[in-house]
Parts: structure tokens; C-alpha cells; sequence
């Protein structure tokens, strides 16, 4: 008896689409929580790094470098770290959408935009775009390394020192929570970390090796640096955490599709018999 | 009771050493320095080298770095550690890699690239079939 074929093919193949996304739901469980203890694991480094960019600029009035001097703004500079695969719901195109509201308003107040891409959605996004990207790097995997992100963050420094760009900003997305992940612009230069709201105590000075100017330098440069990692392994947690809740959204409807076909498919087949036995029926009650 | 100091090892990547020492060792560029608790408020670059660790029961513990920054001030020391060997040339050579690799991919209009663009002509054939079918609908 083949009732209902095509429905029973149907419900098979939705199983098996369901034991895929529910399979990508646990890997990308387990691989949040290494990504959120990666991200954790940045913290104390630019926290530390900020106390003594903050010192050194208190301590030392008369250097002004020029990654602390505002501007007037002609040209911005953007990065944008994305994630390298699809699947994790609407991450990486919020993203965008709050990018491209940003360059509308750049566009508006005449202000030109260069691009450095991380990750290759953003890199794919940003290549059909007209905008001039000067800088990609992508396929990073899940545990970047900072020295892979280097390049891009030196093309953006260049082009800041040589007064090409007068802003620099970075976009990512924040980790609010595992259901919320928000994308973020944050502007990197002119350093803005550096409101002396901290009221230090007592008038000292560091012992310079080899001079004030060149560990401001030297520091500043690797605080960029680090907000542009520690952007990276946020975006790489909200990642992770898009996917598990999209997998698992994804796994829930799939079994409200299957519980329905297997309701279609059980009234079909109880018409069937009821059709056979009264068929039976009437043939015995004509003999 | 000896005195001890406060000791942060950090990198960008993670936090590699927090703990109380009597003395530390750490490979300045104007050469080693040996810090004791209270000393004066210093910072300086760090060359790639070790660093070693005393802490107050005898233990000794080395780290390499990569280079780096040290802060000391009298209870504590923070040590900034690079998590790579850094040189002026060899960030010079990531940033064209960089352009580099961006501008390939842009040249590059096979592979990937044609992906997203036949994703987006099929929308757009999708599109037309639906309304195809909505005029033939309505004219049969």
C-alpha cells in the first residue's frame, strides 16, 4: 500500500535537514563558550593599557601626539570586522545596515571613506559596494591571532599619520548576551579613551627608557591594536552565539513542519483504508 | 616577612601571570633590569627575551615575550607582552599583504565572487518566474 509517498519522502528529508542544524546548534554551543572565554581573556591587557596611556598623557601636557589631536574631518576611515561564515542569522547584515547608515551620513556631509574589511562576508558585502577598500584580510578561523590582523590596522595608521584619513573608526558587534548581540561603531582616532576623569593622586613621574615620546608611541599604536583584537574575538563570540540561537530556531521549525506532514500523512492513509474496507464491503454485500 | 610586589603578565590575547613576586627580571631595551618591591616609577620597552619570576617561597617562573612595554611603579609591576615578534619591516609587509590580498580578491571574479552574484540573479529570476506566474494567472 503507498500512501502518501511524496509526504513520507518529504518528512525524511526535513528530518534529516533538522539532525544537521541541530548538530551545527551543539557545535556552535560548545564553541561560544571557548569564544567568550577568549574574549574575557583581552580584557585586563587594554584595561591596563588604557590606565597608562591615560598617566602618560596627564604626566607629559607639553607632547601631544597625533593620535590624540582632533582634526577637521575630511576623510574617515573604517574597519569592519564580519564574520567569515554564513548561517548565524541576522549578525552580519545588521551589521551592514548600521554601516551604511554611518557612510549615508558621511556622504551627506561630503566626507570620503576608506574601507578595511575582516572577515569575508564583510569583504564580499563591501566589494559590490562603491566604496574604496584599501584593505582585507579574511579566514582567520576560530581563534584569530593578533599579529593577523596587524596589516589591515597598519594601513589605517599610515594613512592617519600621513593625514589622509582624519577619523578612524571600528565596527563590530558587542556581546550583550547570548540572545543579543549589537553591532557597534567605535571610533579608535583620535583617541578618545583618554579624558583625564581620573583624578591621580600625588605629582610623580615615570622613569622613561628610552624616552617618553617613543613608549607613547609604542603604546598607542598597540592600544589601537588591541581594540581592534578585542573587536575581532567579540565578533567571533557573537558569531558563535547568532548561530546557536538561528540553528535552534531552525530545529524548532523544522519539527512543527514534521509534526504537521506527519498529521497530513496520517489522515491520508486512515482515508485510505477506510476507502478499502468499505470497498471490501460493498463487494461482499453485492455478492 | 620579605616584601613582595604585584606582577602582571598581560598579552593582547590573554592574561598569562598575576601573582606576587620579591623580585623580577625582564629584558629592557637599554638592557636587564632586576626590579625589587618599591622601586621607582619607570617604563620602558621590552627587548623578545625572558622574564623571570621570584616569588616569596623560592619558586622561580620564566615567560618568553616577544617584546613589549614594562610599567613599574612601587607595589606593582604590569608587563605588556607582545604575543608575536614585532619589527617595523615585518608590520610593513602585513599592511601590503593586506592591500595586496584586497586587491586580488577585487580583480578576482571567479570563484567565490561569482557565488554572491549568482545568489543574487537567482533572486532576481525567482522574482521574475512569481510574476510570471501572477500574469499568467490572471490572463488565464
Amino acid at each position: 500500500m503507498a500512501v502518501g509517498k511524496e509526504v513520507r519522502t518529504k518528512i525524511g528529508s526535513i528530518k534529516n535537514t533538522q539532525k544537521i542544524t541541530r548538530a551545527m546548534e551543539m557545535v556552535a554551543a560548545s564553541k561560544m563558550r571557548k569564544t567568550k572565554d577568549r574574549m574575557q581573556a583581552t580584557r585586563p591587557y587594554s584595561k591596563k593599557i588604557g590606565r597608562i596611556i591615560k598617566h602618560l598623557a596627564q604626566a607629559n601636557p607639553e607632547y601631544k601626539h597625533p593620535y590624540l589631536i582632533a582634526r577637521d574631518v575630511k576623510r574617515v576611515g573604517i574597519i569592519v570586522v564580519s564574520s567569515d561564515r554564513g548561517l548565524c542569522g541576522g549578525l552580519n547584515s545588521n551589521l551592514f545596515r548600521k554601516t551604511l547608515t554611518h557612510l549615508m551620513q558621511w556622504d551627506k556631509a561630503n566626507i570620503d571613506v576608506d574601507v578595511c574589511t575582516i572577515g569575508s562576508k564583510a569583504f564580499g558585502f563591501f566589494s559590490n559596494l562603491k566604496v574604496n577598500l584599501v584593505g582585507q584580510v579574511s579566514k582567520l578561523g576560530d581563534t584569530p591571532h593578533l599579529k593577523d590582523i596587524v596589516g589591515v590596522i597598519k594601513i589605517m595608521l599610515d594613512a592617519y599619520e600621513a593625514g589622509r584619513i582624519d577619523q578612524l573608526y571600528v565596527v563590530s558587534n558587542e556581546f550583550v548576551n547570548t540572545m543579543t548581540q549589537r553591532p557597534t561603531v567605535e571610533q579608535l582616532l583620535p583617541v578618545v579613551a583618554c579624558e583625564l576623569d581620573e583624578n591621580l593622586s600625588g605629582h610623580w613621574d615615570y622613569i622613561y627608557e628610552p624616552d617618553a615620546k617613543e613608549v607613547l608611541d609604542h603604546l598607542l599604536t598597540r592600544f589601537i591594536e588591541s581594540k581592534v583584537y578585542q573587536g575581532l574575538v567579540e565578533n567571533n563570540a557573537c558569531e558563535q552565539a547568532a548561530r546557536m540561537v538561528a540553528m535552534k530556531s531552525a530545529s524548532d521549525n523544522a519539527g512543527n513542519l514534521i509534526g504537521e506532514l506527519q498529521l497530513i500523512y496520517n489522515k491520508a492513509r486512515q482515508a485510505a483504508i477506510t476507502q478499502e474496507i468499505s470497498e471490501i464491503v460493498a463487494g461482499a454485500a453485492a455478492v | 616577612m620579605t616584601m613582595t610586589v604585584h606582577v602582571d603578565i598581560v598579552s593582547a590575547e590573554k592574561e598569562i601571570f598575576s601573582g606576587s613576586a620579591e623580585m623580577v627580571f625582564a629584558p629592557a631595551e637599554m638592557g636587564e633590569v632586576g626590579i625589587t618591591p618599591r622601586h621607582a616609577p619607570l617604563i620602558s620597552k621590552l627587548k623578545p627575551g625572558e622574564v623571570r619570576l621570584k616569588t616569596a617561597d623560592n619558586e622561580e617562573h620564566h615567560f618568553y615575550v616577544s617584546g613589549g612595554l614594562i610599567e613599574v611603579q612601587p607595589h606593582m609591576v604590569i608587563i605588556l607582552a607582545d604575543t608575536a615578534i614585532r619589527a617595523k619591516d615585518i608590520d610593513e609587509a602585513a599592511a601590503l599583504n593586506a592591500k595586496v590580498k584586497a586587491e586580488e580578491a577585487l580583480e578576482d571574479k571567479s570563484g567565490k565572487m561569482d557565488y554572491g552574484q549568482a545568489q543574487a540573479q537567482l533572486a532576481q529570476a525567482i522574482m521574475q518566474l512569481k510574476m510570471l506566474d501572477k500574469l499568467r494567472k490572471r490572463g488565464g
